[in-house]
């Protein structure tokens, strides 16, 4: 294992957070300050409680973990993206590392930036509204396992575009769409019995549900279910990871 | 000597179907300078890309120090820094972080006076904590050496290291390469300047529509391939070449004042001595006579034509 060349990319993705510190950490801070205040203050004050938790603190764990897939995708796909734009990648890929410790890399780096970010919203969240976190060892697990394998995603992602346009397309057309209707802002219960069934087939329902549990105790679905999907995903970007640096695909002539 | 790289039957056919490069055998001998030329598109920057693990090979193995780039591609490419053609660089980093990223990623522990003196070799020390961006595209270039140079590597490549730089700093570099040379690094370079070939390689190759068409000790290859010409700078001017000199290869310039000979250097008999006796007895005056033998440049675009 060349942990030197794991340890550089990662420092080095690391420092590109630091620099972009506003676009990294202050805006996603900022628009879920908003979403408390249109969500959690303005309409949530005309619902009533949802299976016995206050509407604005039913919708946290949603609020994070809506950060934490967008934020991980986007870090991810862009930390590698980018040096395929610039041509950098060729130092990467004459390197003597594997697969593994690229993806190590990068993937660490943009799941770090998650997490901090997770957290800072949910210590932002605490100042709007009561939290009460149940099982705060399944919190965290849940927000680190799905900082991962979204950033996994991103790192995919950024793999797989040759433009800045397919960069941005898959949060924009299919991230955001599957967490706004993954339950983020409601339990799925409140569906109609259509839509519900519909929502089973949204991988992102099983990661709110079971993070949202670790703080509530209520879940749309059951825990165990929650874990596997969580795991069956991370795997699922895990083989395609392996299977790009197999091939060389879009980073090898 | 055993070679440091063996290339054996190397080919890479593109996914357009391109072949890019076709059967390349080449051995490259630890501590040489080796100049691979070749126009535009011949295959130079596929092959190094393939040694180097940018390219993926279609057939052939290519192995490093004994240590295959597919099988042991860690033990291969340690050995290896690449400085592309192309001026690739990090844009908002400083010139210290990113050739110290550079050693890091190649799995070499921290060495601060070994990026000191990279820098200090390359005339970037004072600009370390600049950002790339900042610099002058020379700089940028001397970054991406300083890169390639920073986990001490025992092979260097240098695709095109001098295109685009002006001549004060290609002397600069020349420089730098030989002082490499000097402690051992092999050095692989491509290049479309000829000068550079013949001002630095010890041995030479030729590669021309994916195909190594010629590997040669530059100073053999020279000697082997150079044509030499005598011009006799005349007195009077002359209308046609006289009959009684047919038998040798004379042309006439325009103007009809000078009257050149090509010779083959490698003939044992060049027949400079007999072409003297023979103008001056058909009554020719000459004031002044020079000599000039062809240059790699000449060499290899009667090869790449061929």
């Amino acid at each position: 294992m060349n942990h030197r060349a794991v340890k550089a990319i990662y420092l080095f993705e690391m420092a590109r957070a630091w620099r972009t510190l506003m676009q990294s950490i202050v805006s996603p801070v900022l628009s879920t300050s908003l979403y408390f205040i249109v969500f959690g203050a303005a309409i949530g004050s005309r619902i009533d409680q949802v299976e016995g938790v206050s509407y604005g603190s039913f919708i946290v764990p949603g609020l994070i973990m809506l950060s934490v897939l967008t934020q991980s995708v986007a870090n991810a796909s862009f930390g590698i993206y980018f040096p395929k734009f610039t041509g950098t990648i060729y130092e990467i890929l004459s390197a003597p590392v594997s697969f593994l410790e690229v993806a190590l890399g990068y993937v660490g780096a943009a799941a770090t930036k998650s997490i901090i970010l997770g957290l800072i919203i949910l210590a932002t969240a605490g100042l709007f509204v009561p939290l009460k976190i149940a099982h705060p060892v399944w919190m965290l697990s849940f927000l680190v396992l799905t900082s991962v394998a979204f950033s996994l995603l991103g790192f995919i992602i950024g793999i797989w575009a040759d433009g800045f346009e397919k960069l941005q397309i898959v949060p924009l057309l299919i991230i955001t769409p599957l967490t706004f209707l993954g339950g983020s802002f409601y339990s799925i219960s409140m569906l109609p019995p259509i839509w519900q069934t519909i929502a089973l087939f949204n991988p992102v329902v099983y990661l709110v549900s079971g993070f949202r549990w670790s703080f509530y105790e209520i879940a749309d679905v059951d825990i165990g279910i929650s874990v596997a999907a969580t795991f069956g995903f991370l795997l699922l970007c895990m083989a395609v990871v392996w299977w790009i640096f197999k091939t060389g695909y879009r980073l090898k002539a | 000597m055993a070679p440091i790289i063996s290339v054996s039957h190397l080919g890479k056919t593109y996914g357009t179907g391109r072949k890019a490069l076709n059967g390349v055998n080449l051995d490259i001998m630890a501590g040489e300078i080796f100049a691979l030329l070749g126009p535009n598109g011949a295959g130079k920057t596929t092959l190094i890309g393939t040694i180097c693990g940018l390219v993926n090979a279609t057939e052939g193995k290519v192995s490093v120090a004994g240590h295959d780039i597919v099988d042991d591609y860690r033990a291969a490419r340690e050995m290896i820094g690449l400085v592309p053609q192309e001026l690739h660089t990090d844009a908002f980093e400083s010139v210290w972080d990113t050739v110290s990223f550079s050693r890091g990623l190649f799995g070499k522990p921290k060495n601060p006076a070994h990026i000191e003196k990279v820098l200090r070799d390359l005339s970037l020390w004072d600009r370390k904590d600049s950002r790339i961006m900042t610099l002058s595209g020379g700089m940028k270039r001397r970054v991406m050496i300083a890169k390639a140079l920073s986990h001490e590597p025992q092979i260097l490549f240098l695709d095109e290291p001098t295109a685009g730089v002006d001549v004060e700093l290609r002397k600069g570099m020349w420089e730098v390469v030989r002082a490499l040379k000097a402690t051992g690094v092999t050095i692989i370079l491509t290049t479309h300047y000829i000068e550079e070939a013949e001002e630095m390689a010890d041995r030479v190759g030729v590669i021309n529509n994916g195909e190594l068409i010629l590997v040669e000790e530059k100073a053999a290859l020279m000697r082997k391939l150079g044509q030499k010409q005598l011009k006799l700078y005349l007195d009077e001017p002359l209308g046609a070449i006289p009959p009684q000199l047919a038998a040798y290869d004379l042309s006439l310039s325009d103007d009809g004042l000078r009257l050149i000979y090509t010779y083959d250097t490698r003939a044992g008999h060049t027949g400079i001595t007999a072409l003297l006796g023979d103008v001056r007895a058909a009554g020719i005056h000459f004031s002044d006579l020079d000599t000039s033998q062809s240059s790699l440049e000449e060499i290899f675009v009667s090869l790449v034509r061929a």
